[in-house]
């Protein structure tokens, strides 16, 4: 399973929980039940979020694989440039 | 107000142009005469884009009113050299890699072909003040104060 | 990883360049048409009024005008962000800042437009105001827009705090404990402009069959072909956008700030209509970047290990929603392998033009007051400020302070280089100091497209979606000749309409030679593989059994030696009978853009009698990944290197009482001039980029982010004294004496 890194203020909507372990094939898979695991997060992922897969800075990417030992970072979305 | 009659020479051919009483030179080569290798960059004078030589003298066209050239010769980028017959200037800022945007590079032509007619070995300290008229937002100067170096010095005939 | 490369690290004279020089390249206020009217704007004297009302009728019953329009004249669109964008073109209801558009005439002539600008009566009643960033997030502050507070924040901030972020792991607070000094300070910066020399400058056609064409100056234009579509209630498909030869951006240009307005008036009047905007309208409506209010505490042992780090930084953005701190947040320590460490940011609205990007938007003042703060503590430590960073610089396998774990990066090799230079030991002058900074950008990917045709003639066009802003239609045709094996000069990039070439992001985020470049490479390769096909249908031989070896097809297997190789023009050649024209393109969406680090080394030498400070050396390190155009790469990290050296020593917008801006010219509003300055020595280093084929990393904006604090920092060492605000203009200095 995946670990998933939830960082700074983006806590604020998992109730504070940092990190869990997600089993999901892709980042839409990811993305998917980390919205349900927790609704907070919903909107922001709704709006767009960062993911870096193993130090790898992904804007989205719903098809991306992500392999069974991979640490996933769950950034907002960088914009801007 | 009855607009002015002017003739003029630009870039070697005559023009004869009607302008408004308070319209500016820089608009008279873009508007009239359809030259439009001279940049606005600010109407003030402050930036050197609109660049052009009056009689030989560098001025700023932004400052300029169309109505005060009449009987001159006017000089814009695209009275110097031709695609096949670069002027050194323009071949050296090329190779030099001396322009990114290139909208002040018209007027960078115009003000260092001028400074070079007066004074062929410029050092790196009079480049750079005479062309403290001309902003540059991509390069930092570095690469066109270069170029400007070794144009002259290939117009004057050192092995550069 | 490709490593030995033919066309990638040689200098070809740039394809633009000859218009360039000549005077015949288009800019945007360059192009002309048969019919076109001439556009002004009305704008707001006040920093914050309600507009109570504006009667148009003198103005329109003036001959010559075609067209008056205010905000009035535009239906409100569903998306949020598109709808600031509208009001921040056209002010609906309320103006909201000093030089906010709130009516717009098209006529004969632009003295005509000028004319019956006079002739627009406006009333106004003033609202409260602020334009700084503390007291907008006081909780009593004038609210510029009520529900928009960011979700995570409490009561103790006003509702112009639109934003809240925050970075980092460990806990500072352990780490200061463990700290032999610890040094906490507050800084601020001013708000600086992009600065371009060319201002914005569009022509628009709206005609009465729907359909639109609009040629502008952007850094994107699928972008403002999607905020006009909306904003004019279009069908994207019905409005061809044309990017002209763009006079500098640096982020400024990604967004839009006339065009709509062009195009309405356009629809009103039913001709086309030309609107440039004046230096002081680009000084007082388009989007400088954000101003800044910083804490920073760092804790370092005496050996100069870095225990722990925190940071607070409080940006204001302006007149409408924004998101940018958190890339502030994001990059302040993203230099240092940290253990404790948080930044923290909060996005502010002001009575002052909305911010738009400016090259590495948000990093350079966080840096900034960072990398002030490490100076100060090797000062106080008596420590080596380049062994102080190579003893705590991120490297591969770091964990950001960020989030992610490093990749392959440079930093180390960019300080080491600094380090071994000839600047680094050169003796100083009097009254001279000698400053260092690191500095730090992400990088993007994103959406690109590009098309590539082999011509009969064995040349090569290829199509790119995103606007050349720094040299990338030469790298572009660079990575093409690599990737297809032949000459530069047989290969022509032309940056295409929207209607020619498919969607492509915004030039932003030194994207564009990385991402074009990966689509470029790709393209090469379909166009590779058919005609690998075309040369085994020719041989009668299996299409396995042909390779593509530099620009020539090949015979291998058990055919190899038998056929002489065959050529892309020899291919191209015959191409109409082995089954039509050969092409290939690609879209795609790449990421691993891969993170560039950069170390400047300046001395200053700071006049005693008069505070002015001078720039006498600069040497910038950059990692660049893979440079394929060395000489663009030195130009960028020297424009960007004396970009930030304005924004350290004079540029700056200044506000009064009245909430009006003070300086909206380039005399009072100085950036840096050729007599300011010195050679500015380019180093670059090349750490490839394991998410790139060639090794490519961006490398437009690194630059901007050392020259603040190492210019601060030299200037503290010339004095003996550290000023906490930039910029560092001859009376602040004077006064710190």
């Amino acid at each position: 399973m995946a670990r998933v890194v939830i960082f700074g203020s983006l806590r604020a909507f998992t109730g504070g929980e940092g990190e869990m372990e997600i089993e999901a094939a892709t980042t839409r898979e990811l993305l998917k039940k980390l919205a349900a695991r927790h609704p907070a997060l919903a909107e922001t992922i709704e709006a767009g979020v960062s993911l870096a897969i193993d130090g790898e800075v992904f804007k989205e990417a719903w098809f991306t694989p992500i392999g069974p030992e991979a640490e996933v970072v769950v950034m907002p979305l960088m914009v801007g440039g | 107000m009855s607009k002015i009659h002017v003739n003029a020479t630009v870039n070697g051919d005559a023009v004869e142009f009607l302008c408004e009483p308070d319209e500016v030179l820089l608009d008279v080569l873009r508007d009239r005469l359809n030259l439009t290798g001279a940049k606005e960059g600010c109407g003030t004078g402050d930036c050197g884009a609109c660049s052009v030589t009056l009689n030989g003298r560098l001025v700023a066209s932004c400052l300029v009113l169309g109505a005060e050239v009449e009987g001159s010769a006017i000089e814009t980028v695209e009275g110097i050299g031709t695609a096949d017959a670069l002027h050194p200037l323009q071949r050296h800022l090329l190779d030099h890699a001396a322009l990114q945007c290139g909208i002040c590079t018209p007027g960078i032509i115009v003000a260092a072909k001028a400074l070079l007619a007066e004074n062929p070995d410029p050092s790196e300290e009079e480049v750079r003040f005479w062309l403290a008229g001309n902003l540059c937002r991509c390069t930092g100067y570095d690469k066109i104060i270069r170029a400007v170096l070794s144009a002259a010095a290939e117009m004057r005939g050192d092995s550069a | 990883m490709k490593q030995d490369f033919k066309v990638l690290g040689t200098r070809p004279i740039r394809p633009d360049g000859l218009d360039k020089v000549t005077g015949k390249a288009m800019f945007g206020a360059d192009k002309s048409v048969t019919g076109m009217l001439h556009a002004r704007v009305l704008r707001s004297p006040h920093a914050h009024a309600e507009i109570v009302s504006i009667d148009t009728s003198k103005a329109e019953a003036l001959a010559g005008v075609k067209a008056v329009i205010t905000g009035d004249d535009f239906e409100d669109v569903d998306n949020r962000w598109t709808r600031y964008t509208m009001q921040n073109c056209m002010a609906q209801g309320r103006a909201l800042y000093d030089g906010h558009a709130v009516a717009a005439v098209a006529a004969v002539s632009k003295k005509v437009a000028a004319e019956a600008l006079a002739l627009i009566e406006v009333t106004y009643k003033p609202l409260p105001h602020v334009t700084d960033v503390d007291e907008a997030m006081a909780p009593d502050a004038p609210v510029l827009h009520e529900g928009v507070k960011g979700r995570n924040l409490g009561d103790d901030v006003s509702g112009n705090t639109v934003g809240y972020y925050s970075f980092g792991h460990g806990d500072p607070e352990t780490g200061f404990a463990e700290a032999d000094e610890v040094i906490e300070r507050t800084f601020k910066t001013a708000a600086v402009h992009q600065g371009y020399i060319e201002p914005q400058a569009c022509l628009a056609d709206l005609g009465a069959d729907g359909r639109g064409e609009l040629w502008c100056c952007t850094q994107g234009h699928y972008e403002v072909r999607r905020i006009c579509a909306e904003i004019l209630h279009m069908d994207a498909s019905q409005l061809r956008v044309t990017a002209s030869e763009i006079g500098g951006g640096f982020g400024g240009k990604t967004t839009v700030f006339i065009e709509p307005v062009a195009l309405k008036l356009s629809q009103k009047a039913g001709r086309p209509v030309k609107l440039v905007m004046s230096r002081e309208e680009v000084f007082r409506a388009t989007g400088p970047t954000m101003s800044a209010s910083m804490d920073v505490k760092i804790g370092m042992a005496k050996d100069g290990r870095i225990t722990g780090a925190h940071a607070r930084l409080r940006y204001q953005g302006g007149a409408f929603p924004y998101q940018m701190v958190m890339l502030g947040a994001m990059s302040a320590f993203a230099a240092y392998d940290l253990e404790h460490v948080q930044a923290e940011g909060w996005d502010v609205m002001t009575n002052r033009p909305k911010m738009i990007s400016y090259r590495a938007p948000g990093a350079p003042m966080a840096v900034y007051a960072v990398e002030s703060v490490v100076d100060e503590l090797c000062q106080k430590l008596g420590l080596d400020p380049l062994d102080v960073r190579i003893m705590n610089a991120a490297r591969e396998g770091s964990k950001s302070s960020y989030g992610p774990t490093f990749k392959a990066i440079g930093l180390v090799e960019a300080l080491e280089a600094a380090k071994a230079h000839p600047h680094y030991s050169a003796p100083l002058a009097p009254n001279t100091g000698r400053g260092v900074s690191c500095g730090f950008w992400f990088n993007f990917g994103g959406q690109v497209s590009v098309s590539m045709a082999i011509n009969a003639d064995g040349t090569v066009n290829l199509i790119e979606g995103n606007p050349d802003i720094g040299g990338s239609r030469a790298s572009i045709s660079m990575m093409a000749a690599e990737a297809l094996g032949i000459e530069f000069d047989r290969v022509r990039t032309i940056v295409g309409d929207t209607a020619s070439v498919g969607f492509s992001d915004v030039t932003d985020g030194s994207r564009v030679t990385f991402a074009v470049g990966i689509a470029t490479i790709n393209a090469a390769k379909a166009a590779i593989k058919e005609m690998c096909k075309r040369a085994a249908m020719i041989w009668e031989i299996d299409e396995e059994s042909v390779e593509w070896i530099d620009g020539a097809a090949h015979a291998v297997g058990h055919n190899a030696g038998t056929l002489p190789p065959m050529t892309l023009a020899e291919i191209a050649a015959t191409s109409g009978k082995t089954g039509g024209p050969i092409a290939g393109h690609h879209e795609g969406a790449p990421d691993k853009a891969g993170v560039s680090f950069g170390v400047h080394l300046v001395d200053v030498e700071v006049d005693p009698e008069t505070g002015f400070t001078a720039i006498k050396r600069y040497t910038a390190f950059q990692d660049v990944g893979k440079a394929i155009h060395p000489a663009y790469v030195e130009g960028q990290i020297q424009g960007g290197a004396v970009q930030g050296i304005g924004w350290a020593l004079n540029e700056e917008y200044i506000y009064g009482e009245d909430g009006r801006l003070q300086n909206p010219g380039f005399l009072d509003y100085r950036i840096p001039v050729a007599s300011d300055l010195p050679m500015i020595e380019p180093v670059i280093i090349e750490v490839p980029n394991p998410g790139h084929p060639y090794g490519v990393r961006g490398c437009g904006e690194t630059a901007i982010v050392p020259p603040l604090a190492a210019v601060s920092n030299g200037v503290a060492r010339a004095i003996g004294a550290r000023l906490y605000a930039l910029p560092m203009s001859p009376p602040k200095i004077l006064k710190a004496l």
